[in-house]
């Protein structure tokens, strides 16, 4: 969401900031469980120097109306991704196999969503 | 002399006051986004304490004035804070290191506080700890990150310790305030808080690779309202100038 660099703050005595820095904090993606019984979900993603800095950040930024019991942090880095290009290989041949979806079945109302 | 109560109340809603208004001036300026947000969080969870500090203090001084009354019409002469929190943000690792100390008095105060005779004190008190908490880890991280990071984060952070450790003296005088508030079981002792005060900064700094300063020279008036610094006054300009120009304005 943001870079480490930074304007000089006008108001007070800073000193001035100079030059960008070349580096910026390593980008991570927070995922936050709302309630015990549920999974972790991905609710955005931060900068941040380390692990634990991170989730200090996602509690700041994501938890602050009591939204969560638990915060999972991972270097978006670390995250191996399927690419969007091979949306064909990998999806779409399951649309004909009928029989791999449940819609023959009727589900009782008692059930609720499934 | 005032009330001792209403003193020590006008005391601890004047830190919160202060820091929560000068930790709120980065808010948009923060050197990141992340971090904006978090003193952002921090200031609001001061201005809240301050809320309960001085309502409570307006009630026991019985006058109608209440929280606001007491943060906008008051002059620089009757704030109690100390002087630590009214100087000014300089950079980010100043206002970290401002942080810190306070946070560092604060949990211990607050922790003490739980255990006053009062009970809408140790209630007031409960309530904040778990916010600074937070805030003291928070800046513990940040002083030990900034301080053991680069050459130049380090010497920003040894710039700031140098230029607000004879700020920290002041949190710990004791004074006839405080001897009315031990007295009756309100409060503790500020004396009796520094030992655990300086086991944990001295574990802090030894992790952020930081000297503190040999002199325990203290700056003191802010506490007892004698001499605040000059910054103050400008800070009171800018928090105070709505309810100054337009009294009792709303919206």
């Amino acid at each position: 969401m943001s870079s480490p660099e930074s304007g000089s703050y006008d108001a007070t005595e800073a000193a001035p900031h100079g030059k960008p820095r070349a580096t910026e904090w390593p980008l991570w993606e927070v995922f936050i469980r709302g309630q015990h019984g549920l999974s972790h979900r991905h609710v955005g993603s931060l900068h941040a120097a380390d692990a634990e800095s991170a989730i200090k950040n996602a509690r700041d930024v994501y938890t602050r109306r009591n939204e969560g019991v638990s915060i999972w942090v991972v270097e978006a880095a670390a995250i191996a991704a399927s690419s969007p290009e091979e949306k064909g290989p990998l999806y779409e041949p399951s649309n004909d196999k009928v029989y791999r979806h449940p819609t023959f079945f009727d589900i009782p109302e008692d059930v609720g969503a499934m | 002399m005032t009330d001792p109560l209403f003193e020590f109340l006008c005391r601890m809603g004047d830190n919160t006051l202060v820091l929560g208004h000068r930790v709120s001036e980065w808010c948009g300026v923060a050197p990141v986004l992340e971090e904006d947000i978090a003193l952002a969080n921090t200031a609001l969870d001061l201005i809240g304490q301050t809320t309960l500090w001085l309502n409570l203090a307006g009630e026991v001084e019985g006058k109608g004035r209440d929280a606001d009354a007491l943060a906008f019409r008051r002059d620089v002469w009757e704030f109690r804070n100390v002087l630590l929190v009214e100087q000014p943000n300089g950079d980010f690792g100043q206002t970290m290191m401002r942080q810190f100390l306070f946070d560092l008095w604060h949990k211990g105060m607050l922790t003490a506080l739980q255990n006053s005779s009062h009970d809408q004190i140790a209630a007031i008190a409960q309530k904040s700890l778990k916010e600074v908490t937070y805030h003291l880890e928070r800046t513990t991280d940040t002083v030990i990150g900034l301080g053991d990071g680069t050459e130049e984060s380090h010497d920003r952070m040894q710039k700031a310790l140098v230029r607000l450790y004879p700020f920290v003296g002041e949190m710990f005088v004791s004074d006839d305030v405080d001897a009315a508030m031990v007295a009756e079981g309100i409060a503790p002792d500020p004396a009796q808080l520094r030992a655990d005060f300086d086991a944990t900064l001295d574990a802090v700094l030894t992790d952020a690779t930081l000297d503190k300063p040999t002199s325990d020279f203290a700056h003191k008036g802010g506490k007892s309202g004698k001499r605040h610094s000059e910054h103050l006054g400008h800070m009171l300009s800018q928090m105070q100038w709505l309810q100054r120009a337009y009294p009792d304005a709303t919206w």
